[in-house]
């Protein structure tokens, strides 16, 4: 992402805490790297560098190859998510029903593209494939709020609604 | 837990649960010997929690707690019944009758009116349900469920997922007792092989031949998986049955690992499928406390457990290889087979790696035999297939079918076609590594053979209806998208040849394409074909090939004319105001998601095509007809 959407790493040390008890709960266990990312992803919301080398040292594995897997699967992210997290459905029930212009819609309401963040942090715009809700195409997330059905003219409301 | 056990909660359970599928008089006796008057079912799947049902279910529990009844109805949280887009769905016993798109307010009335009154609130109900004469049928007798055979599905929508002693009322782990009690591993691999199950995955190898070959492996060590990570854009078969019936999958693994000889399970399942992953979790630790999973099962001696492993969003893991690369902790990347999983797989050890839809069909073989299911669809294509019936199409949601149904009667019967009057174009299979079947092969069978000899495929089972209103050369460029995006990486074939192939479909939709085209996308496709490492990049060109072969005017039309015949691709066309029909009157402006419209009251307004998306929102809503596309 472009450069000055990168937020200085600022990890408290409960949250440190919490990382350690992962990194020994799987530390011996054969394929734990996976999961141990998506906890610690769980703890600080992403995968900041700073944590991938503190998995990497705790669980005797290269920086390398953390950052291998951190960058291979879609679910994680090595950049700061918003206070709030649209998602917009490109699965192909959505698609073939216009879901595409449900994400410019969102884009051009937030000024930012998909897989960024807004200056001030409020909003992430991602697209995702399926999330099960195909009878309700096109689909969109606003954090765990499923919006379906949905029309290009309805995106700025909703939106505006989660700016309290 | 012993069989006497087993077999007590059966009976315990076994009228509850049957009420619900049984109807009219013969249910109105059984409710009376259940305790229960009458029971309510709500949908808890996916589909139905996105248009609220859960509140529907609160609402529904504060109204039977308020009048004093809730005693007397049993309130039943189930999966997916299939007719999603109907959502959230709620039906009650024993009379079966169906209401679509409940709300809180109207499930007071039909608290009141309904379980108290007894008078059906027939215009809440799906309006398919109701005959003009003012008769009601059950959801099972309506279009969309009389041409359906669930097997796979069986439980779906039937009962309590989060309740191991439902299973059990409905034989659940009866299979299993048989199984450790009675026949040799052989003998199971053996009726696997004989009912003719092909895996669900897409690839339909047969199951049987699969766990032959595991057990048959050499070694001590031996694992099961379960493959639930549905990369398929679109499909939701797995997710469903994991969600309405998580056991049937347990049973089916614990089957397994007796067969194949196995101590050690794996379940890989999305991790953007939470419902899902809650349930199994639900289920897996109800099972080790009612000694179905862990150490000596069933008082065989057998020990076999499962572990949830999830995926965190690579379509190509859903390879095998790649699938059990994944688990073992690293990046997701094919490896070259032989040597097969079969042999050498999760830990290099002999793997035994199904589909859940797969795994869902193995209690009911071992139950009524192999012959029963091999009595039911095509001569090579056996049982039925579960489908994600989506797109353009009025019943969206999850049907099962006997192999060899036509897709006309999914379609036009099943589906109830294709909705606000537009004219059926194509069914796209397979996902990714399908194709499209176009209007006038509508009445194939489907089967794995009938599918591939169209070029298209069976696939997952997704089933994505297009109208006259998509473009194929779009869709074709929605699939190489996906598929450039899910690219390991690991060969060039399909690094590089999907990117490619995308480029060329980029240009031909941006209206610069070039006869030559056309040609250089055929070569690129048999380069990949025959030189990517795993099926991803081996399949990725299927669907740009099969469009080019069913609607290759659209592609000329594209290259030749610069016009998209179907209106989608934006840069070959335009929305613009006539001024002279234009009052002024703002709407249009107002409605523009992004802002694209500017003009004054009362004065002719114009569109900033560089900002338009193209959505048409305008055109639908000015209502001077001044807005055109061209
Ligand atoms: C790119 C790619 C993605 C796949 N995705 C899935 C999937 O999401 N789920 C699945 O069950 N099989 C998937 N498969 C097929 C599996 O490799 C494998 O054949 C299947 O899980 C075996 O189970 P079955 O014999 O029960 O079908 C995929 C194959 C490829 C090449
Ligand atoms: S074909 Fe594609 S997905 Fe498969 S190994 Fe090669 S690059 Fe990876
Ligand atoms: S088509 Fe959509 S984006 Fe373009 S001007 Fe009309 S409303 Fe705005
Ligand atoms: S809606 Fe129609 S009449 Fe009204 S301003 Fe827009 S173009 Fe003009
Ligand atoms: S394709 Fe969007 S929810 Fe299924
Ligand atoms: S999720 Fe409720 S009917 Fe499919």
């Amino acid at each position: 992402m472009t450069e000055k959407n990168v937020i200085p790493f600022q990890g408290t040390p409960e949250q440190e805490a919490q990382l350690k008890e992962v990194i020994a709960r799987y530390h011996d266990q054969p394929g734990g790297l996976m999961p141990a990312l998506q906890e610690a992803q769980g703890i600080y919301g992403y995968l900041p560098v700073e944590v991938q080398r503190m998995i990497a040292d705790g669980m005797n594995v290269s920086l390398s190859e953390v950052f291998g897997v951190a960058t291979f699967y879609s679910q994680f992210s090595l950049t700061p998510k918003g206070k709030h997290r649209i998602s917009v459905c490109l699965g192909t029930a959505c698609y073939v029903k216009g879901s595409d212009k449900i994400l410019e819609a969102v884009e051009a309401k937030l000024g930012i593209k998909s897989g960024e963040c807004t200056p001030d942090g409020m909003f992430s715009i991602d697209s995702c494939r399926c999330v099960g809700a195909c009878g309700l195409a096109p689909v969109m997330l606003v954090d765990d709020d499923v919006y379906g059905k949905l029309k290009p003219e309805q995106v700025a409301g909703i939106i505006d609604s989660y700016t309290e | 837990m012993t069989i006497e056990e087993l077999n007590k909660i059966k009976a315990a359970k076994a009228d509850i649960v049957k009420v619900r599928t049984i109807i009219a008089e013969e249910g109105e006796k059984l409710s009376k010997v259940t305790g229960y008057r009458k029971q309510v079912l709500v949908c808890g799947g996916t589909g139905c929690q996105s248009s609220h049902s859960m509140e529907v279910l609160e609402a529904l529990n504060a109204e039977l707690a308020a009048k004093g009844i809730a005693d007397e109805i049993l309130v039943v949280r189930t999966g997916c019944f299939g007719l999603c887009s109907l959502g959230p769905i709620v039906i009650v016993y024993p009379e079966g009758t169906f209401y679509a798109q409940a709300t809180p307010e109207g499930i007071k009335r039909i608290v009141d009116e309904h379980l108290i009154e007894g008078k059906i609130c027939t215009d809440l109900l799906y309006q398919e349900t109701v005959h003009d004469d003012g008769s009601i049928i059950s959801l099972s007798e309506t279009n969309f469920y009389k041409k359906q055979m669930r097997i796979a599905l069986r439980n779906c929508g039937v009962i309590d997922p989060e309740d191991i002693e439902e299973y059990i009322a409905t034989d659940g782990y009866q299979a299993l007792y048989k199984v450790l009690t009675s026949m040799t591993p052989d003998e199971v691999c053996q009726v696997v092989l004989d009912s003719g199950l092909r895996g669900r995955g897409g690839a339909g190898f047969p199951t049987g031949r699969k766990w032959m070959f595991t057990k048959d492996a050499p070694g001590e060590v031996k694992y099961v998986a379960c493959n639930a990570d549905e990369g398929d854009p679109g499909a939701f078969m797995d997710r469903s049955i994991l969600e309405g019936d998580p056991h049937a999958v347990i049973e089916a693994m614990i089957i397994a690992s007796y067969a194949v000889g196995s101590h050690q399970g794996y379940v890989y399942v999305r991790a953007e499928y939470p419902v899902a992953v809650h349930r199994l979790r639900i289920a897996l630790d109800q099972a080790r406390k009612y000694g179905l999973l862990g150490k000596n099962i069933l008082g065989s001696g057998h020990d076999f457990d499962i572990e949830i492993r999830l995926g965190a969003g690579a379509f190509v893991c859903g390879e095998e290889t790649a699938l059990l690369t994944s688990i073992e902790g690293h990046r997701g990347e094919p490896r070259p087979r032989p040597p097969f999983p079969a042999v050498k797989g999760l830990f290099g050890k002999p793997t035994l790696l199904n589909n859940v839809e797969t795994y869902a069909n193995i209690a009911q073989i071992i139950r009524n035999g192999a012959e029963w299911y091999s009595a039911i669809g095509t001569e090579k294509s056996k049982g039925t297939k579960v489908f994600a019936l989506g797109g353009k199409i009025t019943n969206v949601g999850l049907v099962e079918v006997p192999m060899g149904t036509t897709l006309r009667e999914i379609i036009e019967e099943i589906g109830g076609g294709i909705p606000d009057g537009k004219a059926f174009k194509a069914a796209q299979t397979g996902g990714p590594s399908g194709g499209c079947i176009p209007a006038e092969h509508i009445d194939t069978p489907i089967d794995y053979e009938s599918l591939s000899a169209l070029g298209s495929m069976m696939g997952s089972g997704g089933l994505i209806v297009m109208d006259e209103d998509n473009c194929m050369v779009d869709v074709s460029k929605f699939y190489l998208n996906f598929t450039a995006d899910e690219s390991c990486g690991k060969c060039t074939p399909c690094r590089v040849g999907t990117r490619k192939l995308l480029q060329l479909l980029e240009k031909i939709t941006e209206g610069k394409g070039e006869p030559e085209d056309l040609k250089k996308i055929r070569d690129l496709a048999t380069h990949m074909k025959s030189s990517s490492l795993c099926a991803l990049g081996q399949s990725a060109p299927n669907p740009v090939l099969s469009t080019l072969q069913y609607f290759g005017d659209e592609y000329l039309a594209h290259i030749n004319e610069k016009k998209c015949p179907s209106g989608v691709c934006k840069s070959l066309l335009h929305y613009e105001i006539i001024a002279d029909k234009c009052k002024g009157c703002t709407l249009c402006a107002r409605k523009c998601p992004v802002s694209a419209i500017t003009g004054t009251v009362k004065e002719a307004h114009v569109i900033d095509t560089d900002k338009c998306i193209k959505c048409g929102v305008c055109i639908g809503n000015c209502k001077f007809g001044a807005i055109v596309r061209k």
